[in-house]
This record gives C-alpha cells, sequence and structure tokens, in this order.
C-alpha cells in the first residue's frame, strides 16, 4: 500500500509541465536541454508508475530506453550548441539571423 | 498514511521544489546542481515504486554521466546570463504550462483508475534483466545502434573547420 496512482501521475504530469515552461521560457540553449531533460523525468515517472499498478515490467523496460535516447538526445543537442556557438559566438537564440533575409 | 506514503510524499515534495529552483536558476551552473538534487530524488523514488536497478541506473548515467556532460559543455562558453522579462518570456511559457496542467489534472481526476492504491512489488534486477535480454532483446540491440550513431554524429559535428581543410 503505497499511494494511488493518480497522485503518481499528478507528481509526474507536474514535473513534465515545469520542464515544458523551462522549454519554451528560457532564452539559454543549454536551459532548454535541460528543460527537455526534465520532461523526460516526468515521463519516466510516469511508466514506473503504470508498471507499478499492472506489476508489468515492460514499463520499467521502457524507462531504460527513454534514458538511453535522453543521453543520445543531449550528446547531439550539446554538440550542436557548441557547433553553433562557434558559428555566432552566443547561445542566446534570439541573436540567431544568418537565416532572416 | 502509511510509512511508505509518507515517504512517497516527500520524494515528491523534493522532487518538485528541486525541479522548480532548476528551472528559474539565472546561472546554468546552479541549474544543473539542482536538477542533480532532483534526479537523485527520482532515483530515491524508484526505488520505491519497486525499481531497484532504474534507481541505479538513473544515479549512475542521468545524474552521473549526462550532468556531468552539460557541465563541461556550459564550462565552453562564456556568457553573462541574461535578465529575463516578466510577461515577455515567462508569460508564454507559463501560460503553456497552465493549459497542459488543467487538461493533465483534468484527466487524472475523471480517470476512474487513478484511486487504484499502489500495491508495494519489487522487480529484482536479475529478473528484471533476464526479462529484458528475453523479451526486448532487439529494442536493447537498436538502442545499441543509436547510441552508435549518436557517437559518430557527435565526433563529426565536433570537427573543426580548419582540420577538415587540411585532411582534404
Amino acid at each position: 500500500m503505497i499511494v494511488p496512482l493518480g497522485h503518481v501521475f499528478l507528481l509526474a504530469g507536474f514535473v513534465f509541465a515545469m520542464g515544458l515552461v523551462c522549454l519554451v521560457a528560457r532564452r539559454n540553449l543549454i536551459m532548454t536541454l535541460i528543460g527537455v531533460e526534465v520532461m523526460m523525468n516526468g515521463a519516466a515517472i510516469a511508466f514506473v508508475a503504470a508498471a507499478l499498478r499492472w506489476q508489468l515490467m515492460e514499463g520499467q523496460a521502457f524507462v531504460l530506453f527513454i534514458l538511453a535516447v535522453a543521453a543520445a538526445e543531449i550528446s547531439v543537442g550539446l554538440a550542436l550548441v557548441v557547433s553553433v556557438y562557434r558559428r555566432t559566438g552566443s547561445i542566446d537564440p534570439d541573436h540567431y539571423d544568418i537565416l532572416k533575409w | 498514511m502509511t510509512l511508505f506514503g509518507a515517504i512517497f510524499y516527500l520524494l515528491a515534495a523534493l522532487i518538485l521544489l528541486a525541479t522548480a529552483m532548476a528551472i528559474t536558476r539565472r546561472q546554468p551552473v546552479h541549474a544543473v546542481l539542482y536538477l542533480i538534487v532532483a534526479f537523485l530524488g527520482t532515483a530515491a523514488l524508484f526505488f520505491l515504486l519497486g525499481a531497484p536497478l532504474l534507481a541505479a541506473f538513473m544515479v549512475i548515467v542521468y545524474a552521473g554521466a549526462i550532468m556531468v556532460l552539460v557541465l563541461f559543455v556550459i564550462m565552453l562558453f562564456q556568457q553573462s546570463p541574461r535578465e529575463l522579462g516578466l510577461l515577455s518570456e515567462w508569460g508564454p511559457g507559463v501560460l503553456l504550462g497552465a493549459i497542459f496542467l488543467t487538461v493533465a489534472v483534468a484527466m487524472v481526476f475523471k480517470d476512474p483508475g487513478s484511486g487504484i492504491v499502489l500495491q508495494g512489488a519489487v522487480a529484482k534486477p536479475k529478473d528484471f534483466g533476464r526479462f529484458l535480454f528475453e523479451r526486448y532483446w532487439l529494442a536493447v540491440e537498436i538502442v545499441s545502434i543509436l547510441l552508435l550513431v549518436a557517437l559518430v554524429a557527435i565526433i563529426h559535428l565536433g570537427k573543426r573547420r580548419g582540420a577538415e581543410k587540411i585532411e582534404k
């Protein structure tokens, strides 16, 4: 007997919403990637809770894949940010205007 | 409220507070440190929800490797942090988050299955490993190929322009 499933889903939802706000509102590319990581954290919490509710291990297997995908994605994202910084000298997305006409 | 319930609410408060602090910091290094606390709280939550191997992976991979990588990359940039306007920058983000939250909370309260109390169970690492490699071995192989592809992409993206020209 732990907690009702809805409470864990509410926690996951709040964490996901905070990651979403960080992704949209911050003007620093690193913080954008942090927002993506927070969202994946929320999704992982939801999956583990669902795995416990149905007493199946598939949910936990999927969390493992979420972890691996998050690692691959943030590494490529950071490589892109470094590449863009070398090109433009700034990591503030409001300063990118090379493609503007 | 049982002991496990009390531990859950404590961990939930820790995760929410640490994440809220992380997304509102002006310096990215501070944000990463608060996020590490949030991930450690999530790992403890996974222990509570019966996933000890996943909790270990969260600490080793997420808090231990990914956040350290982000810290290294942050150290490459010298940038004075920009002040974020209340309405122009936080406004749309908070509005989006609020809309998402209303929908999510409404879904959770409408669902009759969300009142079911979770029963404690533990997926032992040995059983979980056997399950993963017996039933989902293909997904594991595909994930390894994904990591290889990411590695090749990073090496290519990280090359400096000058070095490429000299090779050709």
